[in-house]
């Protein structure tokens, strides 16, 4: 069927050798950094650093070590993550539940429908959030990280529609049975959704490792910042006032790049060890959500 | 006449088992809806204090009512013209690159013939998207650092080395480059999506005609990903004032104010750092007034010419 020209090979052989040096520039940056983390001083300052350690050191690791800021750091993340996820979960399961039903098996779903999506539509903004946050008295409180996004109104919108795409039968069989919501959520939707659970728990998860402002304005005591926000920190502390005496303190900066790369890199690991899992199932979540729509 | 009231009352008391029956659904939602009232609606009737002068110790009632002055002083404000610039320019760029780019390479790989291959490279594109923009602004900032590898590679070329993220003339392709970086990956899936949803024996029959492979893409690949292209593109206009905080947050620096300052960064200096809430306030009303009108106009556009409807 295919008729293999000459142009059509070299068109092939040069197609595929843009899309690996697309992705090849993709990963060198990353792998930039995790060399520079383990790379010496005086070879960083030459410039000799490139995709592989030179002068093998692993002086930044010890260092992340000694710092109990990035521990501090690594366990509000911890509990927010647990907790926060949990939540996230349930209230999402909940709200999606009933918003997928018909219109005349329940009467008010449009009115909730639009209450939800409204606030995706339009926000009070930075500073009013902030002041009721405040007035709620959860500045430093693990709740500031937590329940004000608790309700992610796109992943609601995910589940929901997934929850639709089940057979209507199987619901109306349950119904048939006597069996109330609460049976028809747990034993036939959720079973049946877990791809779509999954999609959503993972993408829950990455979400609450990677958010840092929330910490960084909420939080007023650097020792309740997440990892992120402590990270932030770290990666914002260059003096650019100090450009012109750079030279004088390249020593000192030299150090400071691998150390920071270093606690960029041990900040990347865990994603990195859900994206084969993650991977599997978004391809699978975004299709659902954005082409059917 | 005894028989209507009858019915009026039977389905008086229907309604009330309907009601009944529909109950727990609406214990279902409640968690929902008071964390949606306190988090979203209770800060949104909040914006009434872009119209006060608000100190935080007096609170809302004690607030003197300014009518349009804060919105006044900040039109007036010497820079507020050039961040509106900023950040309709920068969104502008970011939707554009990041219409062109994932289509151009969902089209590479819908002509690549190795699954093998295909799977991994997509597996490293997507990899940044999952990376939160402290990580690869650290990254970002290493790589362009004076000693870093751009400029080592610049160097040993003879070139002059340079400073990316504290040039005016630079910030901006430094921020929409990284941004296709982290997002362009992502974005590939859905128009991938859309490839495998044609209809093979179109192929065939141009095939048959003697259609060639760039005539094939041209009539056939390209309009069958169309009414995503569309929903896509008209989408991202309701984005025109985000122009990616968290991202110019981490990567901006007193030297690059004039050109990567955006709407959203100001309002954290002025509100935040500053501690001016009333104006800043009224600065996050304007875009969010404005992102309802545009993103209002997107659903529905896109609704009108590419079928999409969020639920």
């Amino acid at each position: 069927m295919k008729c293999e020209t000459k142009s059509r090979k070299l068109f092939l052989a040069i197609n595929g050798t843009l899309l690996i040096l697309l992705g090849v520039l993709c990963l060198v940056p990353i792998i930039n950094a995790i060399a520079v983390s383990f790379s010496g001083a005086v070879a960083i300052g030459a410039g000799k650093v490139t995709l592989w350690p030179v002068d093998f050191q692993l002086d930044s690791y010890r260092y992340i070590l000694s710092r109990s800021e990035f521990f501090d750091g690594l366990f509000v993340t911890l509990k927010r993550l647990v907790l926060g996820t949990v939540i996230q979960m349930v209230v999402t399961v909940f709200t999606a539940f009933p918003l997928s039903m018909e219109k005349r098996d329940f009467r008010f779903r449009t009115v909730y429908v639009w209450f939800f999506v409204f606030t995706m539509l339009f926000g009070g903004g930075l500073i009013p959030l902030y002041l009721q946050i405040r007035s709620l008295k959860l500045l430093d409180t693990i709740w500031a990280l937590i329940l004000p996004g608790a309700v992610s109104v796109y992943n609601i919108i995910l589940m929901l529609n997934f929850f639709r795409g089940l057979p209507r039968e199987l619901s109306e069989a349950f119904y048939v049975d006597g069996a109330n919501y609460h049976h028809v959520l747990w034993q036939l939707y959720i079973p049946l959704s877990a791809p779509s659970f999954a999609t959503i728990l993972l993408f829950t998860m990455v979400g609450h490792w990677n958010s840092w402002f929330e910490g960084l304005i909420y939080m007023n005591h650097p020792r309740n910042y997440p990892l992120a926000t402590y990270l932030y920190t770290i990666v914002q502390t260059f003096d650019y006032s100090n450009i012109s005496q750079e030279s004088a303190e390249l020593l000192s900066r030299i150090t400071t790049r691998s150390a920071k790369c270093a606690q960029i890199v041990v900040a990347m690991i865990p994603i990195v060890c859900v994206y084969p899992f993650l991977q599997r199932y978004f391809v699978k979540g975004i299709v659902l959500g954005s082409v059917k729509g | 006449m005894k028989n209507v009231s009858a019915t009026a009352s039977q389905q008086r008391t229907l309604r009330w088992h309907k009601f009944l029956r529909e109950l727990p659904l609406h214990l279902y939602l409640l968690p929902a809806i008071i964390l949606v009232i306190t988090f979203c609606y209770v800060p949104m009737m909040g914006v009434v204090i872009a119209f006060q002068n608000f100190k935080v110790f007096k609170g809302w009632f004690a607030a003197p009512w300014v009518g349009l002055a804060n919105f006044r002083y900040v039109i007036h404000l010497p820079n507020f013209s050039q961040v509106l610039y900023n950040t309709v320019f920068i969104s502008f760029l970011k939707i554009v690159c990041s219409l062109v780019v994932p289509i151009v390479v969902a089209l590479m790989f819908n002509e690549m013939q190795s699954t093998g291959l295909k799977r991994t490279l997509q597996t490293v594109m997507y990899l940044p998207y999952f990376m939160s923009w402290i990580i690869l602004g650290g990254i970002i900032k290493d790589l362009l650092d004076t000693n870093g590898l751009i400029n080592n590679v610049l160097a040993s070329l003879g070139l002059q080395k340079v400073n990316l993220l504290t040039s005016n003339d630079s910030f901006r392709s430094v921020l929409v480059v990284t941004d296709i970086w982290k997002t362009f990956g992502y974005n590939t899936i859905i128009y991938l999506a859309a490839l495998t949803g044609i209809d093979p024996s179109l192929y065939e029959a141009t095939m048959i005609d003697g259609a060639n492979r760039w005539q094939q893409t041209w009539h056939i690949t390209l309009p069958g990903m169309r009414s995503v292209i569309v929903m896509m593109a008209t989408l991202s206009l309701g984005n025109i004032l985000n122009a990616g905080f968290e991202q110019v947050l981490v990567l901006y620096n007193d030297l690059v104010m004039e050109s990567g300052d955006i709407i959203d960064t100001f309002v954290y200096r002025l509100g935040l750092e500053q501690g001016k809430y009333s104006v800043s306030t009224a600065v996050g009303l304007f875009k969010s007034a404005v992102s309802l009108v545009l993103i209002s106009t997107a659903y529905y556009l896109a609704n009108r010419f590419a079928d999409y409807r969020i639920f």
